[in-house]
């Protein structure tokens, strides 16, 4: 594998220290009925090598983060302001030909759908070479090769032969193998992985997450992971970012947040999951309502209209104020840290069962 | 595929060996006796069976059939205007030419008209489309739409007099449209064909602009196109690689409708310029209830039609390998 | 909306099947042709999308149908409401032969058998008002419940937890969780005693899919519906079966109750099933191993041509030659309960627990794991 290594020139120390860090995003879509504020003050940093785990319901804005991290919205209609710092370099302003270099190079995607997502006219093989003949310079021929190599690496038995065959002849599984390997061929620095195994069945998306643990162990590449189901999360993540309505409300190590979640929200969602070792004499504790519409966010805590836990704050401060959310293990709640810890412990732990 | 496109084959000559069928019973098996219009006004029982015999309309409608069909594979001696090669479709009742070479004599003006339009409409109509899609929202794509959508709006035959008047009887920019064959003069067909070409490309061109823009579009909206943005590569790559190649089959469908309406015959279009190709032959042999010319024009028309329409299922096939592989 | 519904425990599984069953299949079987050929085209083949398989449901209760894409649960779940003709088999609904009943004949049995779709968005006429979808089926079968279809429709909206002052509003006023509980309403609308539940909650979002199941549990305990509950998500079939059946390309290869299936399972398939789905582990730390880790290599295979034998030899760790020749039995193994029938020549101990050693079968993984290993 010594294709695989890249010079490790020291990396460009940054303000920050962060490999990657999103500062107060806010992006917003022009759309026929109205502005849609689908991200709205968003911050995080993500760590060399690190796995940070973006869970979210439909809506809340964690699809559309990544693709701004990578300039991949469309300028046209979408407004962007706050800073996405890649090693030091400034992304949300940064020329479409600067953001070409990076892309597929140091930050790669994995999308959801892998029939949808690649290209039904071209050779499996071609759609890999591509990158690494444009970030490389290689030779038609070498790239070729690589990509092969890479099919064999993600486990597609004969890569030879396959790369030559169109996505279509390819099975669902062996389709995000080969989606997997297009984003590793550059050995980026950093991969974002779109619910890569939602498409997918339970137990080829199991082969699919073990396979995306043990390359990254091999590729050392940092890993943002989108995903709602908060199984995969606790298997793929380092860190926990959960977010709701375009912010995030809650974020710690994994460990903090599945085993003492502080925020209402993400009590909801561990409550209203139904697992394989769950008591079945309880039943499941859904959040009430349904999430808000971006168009006219709920005013205060975007989360107040479903939160039972409002009258333990008091006053109208949840309704008027927006919780911020502090750096490192934090979560946006106006629920004094005490709250926290008593109400999870004395009423949500137990229901868990 | 090979078996596809072998089928496909197959099944168009079926069709057409059925629409010969109808077309014969309609045509031949009518009451009205097209040798009484022959005949004339002082005609004659005598006069009369005489015709009859001589068109061997005095046969039975079989009979007929089986003389009919055979003759085109084989060719024809019982005809007194003298033999009829293969494929025989007989001699016209109006001009006792042999209907066969009267449509190779339309045809090549047909074809020069048809291929020069759509040369000119598909280099004019994508350009355009591709632009607009390009720059979607600008002021360019913004007045080629407008645009688009005026002309493609207007007909050939406000948009032909119009042009004909201005360029050729007011300004003398352009002669006359007229037909000379390429063969005999290049420079002659070019400048006789100018102004159909463009008024033809003109209307139609505006239909694939928009048509080429939509398409594009939406395949820009493609994930796999949002693929291979995310991967580095080039939007200009990614605009003539990617979302091309996906685009390409709508246009293709509908270019495969315009060109066998065009090669059947633009009748509208031949009639305006006074250019006599197929499409006049078609209703010159309506006016005269010539069955035999009107069979052959019909037949042709049809042949040219599935022909087409093979060529489009071939490019399908050539552009998406889940049409080529399965 | 109300959420804070009393619900009580979901019934464990009884063995003894007492009562005459419900719903009771046998041998059902379809296949769908596959064309081509030439020069004519003409059927080559068949997809075995259910091939064989046998099923009852008692009244009341809940039977589980899970498997992976492909596997045959959603056919079944067409053939047994008979949106779909069977190719062969027996469909028994309450002792009447429905298999392959006219029109007319199944005209009265329509209304004790109605279905819930996976996509809320596509089931529901975008051009007809709540109160016309849930009267349609009454309107239909030209039931006139007393006091009125429309006070009937008010009823049901309030059961299914939606405001009966909606009655007028059309289906894209309404949420993705709301949407599935107007198909609720409208299968509840001819007092059903089946109804097939096909995927019901997988398009919503986690907060809003626990609404749905506790609201599918409420109607399955207070009105005594039976339900055949087909999903690939295996927590919410446990949540909501009492009784379940593993399908693998068009066959049923375990079935039985709830707590057999989910702890103490035989089939290597259902072992290996249940060591995928990704968990949430809430205890502080693991005092025992934890369960077992299996992955399989590849995908399922094409059910134009299923494996001979054992259909999931090929993808099994245990197969051996007889399972290539010997199509196993759905049978009750020693040491299953009642009611537990695995197929299966060399079945797996009943425990999840870790094994000593992971079944590791994806050779990339095993490759890149070894590596990781050796470093």
């Amino acid at each position: 594998m010594t294709t695989l290594t890249k010079e490790t020139g020291a990396p460009v120390p940054s303000d920050a220290g962060a490999f990657l860090s999103v500062r107060d995003l806010h992006v917003s879509f022009r759309t026929e009925d109205g502005m849609v504020r689908a991200v709205d003050g968003l911050s995080f940093d993500l760590e060399r090598g690190r796995t940070l785990g973006i869970v979210g319901e439909s809506g809340s804005g964690k699809s559309v983060t990544n693709l701004t991290i990578l300039g991949l919205h469309n300028p046209k209609f979408t407004t962007v302001e706050g800073e996405i710092l890649l090693e030091g370099q400034e992304l949300t302003t940064a020329r479409e030909s600067e953001l070409e270099k990076l892309r597929g190079n140091k930050v790669a995607m994995i999308f959801q759908d892998p029939l949808t997502a690649l290209s039904p006219y071209y050779t499996v093989g071609r759609q890999i070479a591509e990158p690494f003949m444009k970030h490389t310079g290689a030779s038609k021929k070498a790239a070729w090769d690589r990509a092969v190599e890479m099919l064999g690496k993600v486990g597609i038995p004969n890569p030879k032969e396959r790369a030559k065959d169109y996505p279509h002849q390819f099975s669902g599984g062996m389709r995000q193998r080969a989606m997997i390997a297009m984003a590793l061929v550059c050995d980026p620095d950093l991969l974002i992985a779109d619910e890569p195994t939602t498409a997918l069945d339970v137990t080829v998306q199991a082969q699919i997450l073990d396979l995306l643990k043990d390359l990254q162990q091999e590729f050392g590449s940092a890993i943002i992971f989108i995903t709602h189901d908060l199984g995969v999360i606790a298997d793929m993540a380092d860190d926990i970012m959960v977010m709701y309505a375009g912010g995030a409300i809650e974020r710690g190590t994994t460990n903090e947040v599945l085993r003492a979640p502080q925020h209402p929200y993400t009590w909801g969602l561990l409550n209203s999951m139904p697992r394989l070792d769950s008591d079945l004499a309880a039943p499941l504790a859904p959040i009430p309502g349904a999430p808000p519409s971006l168009l006219n966010p709920p005013s205060g805590c975007r989360f107040h209209p479903r939160c039972t836990f409002q009258d333990r704050v008091g006053g109208t401060r949840c309704t008027d104020e927006r919780p911020l959310l502090a750096p490192d293990r934090a979560s946006a709640c106006h629920l004094t840290a005490d709250q926290k810890r008593t109400i999870f412990i004395e009423e949500i732990k137990p229901s868990l069962g | 595929m090979l078996r596809f496109l072998l089928r496909r084959i197959l099944g168009s000559f079926v069709i057409l060996v059925l629409l010969t069928v109808v077309a014969f019973l309609l045509f031949f098996g009518m009451p009205r006796d097209p040798a009484l219009l022959m005949c004339g006004k002082t005609c004659t029982p005598d006069a009369l069976a005489n015709i009859h015999h001589t068109l061997g309309l005095d046969k039975s409608i079989p009979e007929q059939f089986w003389i009919f069909l055979s003759g085109l594979v084989t060719g024809r001696n019982d005809f007194e205007q003298g033999p009829c090669p293969a494929p025989c479709f007989g001699y016209s009742y109006h001009t006792n030419e042999q209907v066969w070479s009267t449509l190779m004599d339309r045809l090549p003006l047909t074809l020069s008209l048809a291929a020069g339009a759509t040369v000119a409409f598909l280099f004019v109509g994508l350009g355009t489309g591709l632009l607009a899609a390009w720059k979607r929202g600008s002021f360019v794509d913004k007045s080629f739409t407008a645009g688009s959508m005026v002309l493609s709006s207007m007909q050939i035959y406000f948009l032909g007099p119009l042009a004909l008047a201005i360029l050729v009887y007011q300004t003398h920019i352009f002669e006359e449209p007229d037909y000379t064959p390429i063969t005999d003069n290049p420079a002659a067909w070019f400048t006789g064909l100018i102004i159909p070409w463009a008024v033809l490309s003109t209307i139609f061109a505006a239909q694939y602009t928009r048509m080429a823009r939509s398409s594009m579009i939406e395949q820009l909206q493609e994930e796999h196109v949002r693929t291979a943005r995310a991967k580095g590569m080039s939007g200009r790559y990614v605009f003539f690689r990617y979302a091309w190649r996906g685009s390409l089959i709508p246009i293709i469908t509908i270019l495969g409708i315009d060109l066998s309406s065009l090669l059947g015959g633009a009748i509208i279009t031949e009639y305006t310029f006074g250019l006599p190709g197929l499409g006049r032959l078609a209703v010159e042999s309506v006016q005269f209830s010539d069955l035999p010319l009107l069979l052959g024009v019909m037949l042709f028309s049809a042949a040219v039609i599935l022909l087409c329409n093979i060529v489009v299922d071939a490019c399908y096939a050539f552009i998406d390998p889940r049409v080529r592989l399965s | 909306m109300k959420e804070d519904l009393v619900l009580p425990a979901p019934r464990e599984a009884t063995a003894d099947s007492s009562g005459d069953p419900l719903l009771v299949v046998e041998g059902l079987t379809k296949h769908f042709p596959v064309k081509g050929g030439f020069p004519i085209r003409r059927t080559v083949g068949a997809v075995q999308a259910v091939d064989g398989i046998d099923l009852t449901v008692h009244v009341g209760e809940s039977f589980g149908l899970v498997g992976e894409s492909g596997c045959g649960k959603s056919t079944t779940g067409r053939l047994i409401t008979r949106l779909l003709e069977p190719t062969a088999g027996k469909i028994s609904y309450r002792g009447k032969d429905i298999t392959h009943a006219s029109r007319k004949d199944l005209a009265p049995i329509r209304s004790e058998i109605q279905m819930i779709f996976q996509d809320p968005y596509s089931s529901l006429n975008p051009r007809q008002t709540v109160g016309k979808i849930i009267s349609g089926p009454m309107e239909i079968n030209g039931i006139e419940p007393t006091g009125g279809r429309e006070a009937r429709v008010r009823e049901l909206l309030e059961i299914v937890g939606l405001n009966p002052e909606h009655y007028n509003r059309f289906p894209h006023e309404f949420s993705g969780g709301q949407r599935q509980r107007i198909g609720v309403a409208r299968a509840l609308a001819l007092e059903p005693k089946l109804i097939v539940a096909d995927e019901p909650v997988s398009a919503l979002d986690v907060s809003i899919q626990a609404q749905v199941v506790n609201l599918l549990r409420k109607v399955q305990d207070e009105l005594g519906i039976a339900f055949l509950f087909i999903a690939h998500d295996l927590a919410v079939v446990r949540h909501f079966s009492q009784r379940v059946a593993v399908m693998y390309l068009g066959k049923v290869i375990e079935v039985g109750d709830r707590e057999s299936i989910y702890t103490r399972p035989r089939h290597p398939y259902t072992h290996a099933l249940l060591s995928a789905v990704p968990e949430v582990n809430l205890a502080e730390e693991t005092e025992t191993g934890g369960r077992e880790r299996i992955r399989l290599a590849g995908d399922v295979p094409s059910p134009i041509s299923p494996p001979s034998g054992c259909r999931f030899r090929t993808r099994c760790w245990k197969a051996q030659d007889k399972c290539a020749t010997e199509e196993p039995p759905l049978v009750r193994i020693s040491g299953n309960h009642d009611g537990h029938l695995t197929a299966c020549h060399f079945p797996e101990d009943p425990t999840i627990e870790a094994r000593d050693e992971d079944i590791v079968l994806d050779p990339a993984l095993a490759a890149l794991e070894e590596g990781l290993n050796d470093d």
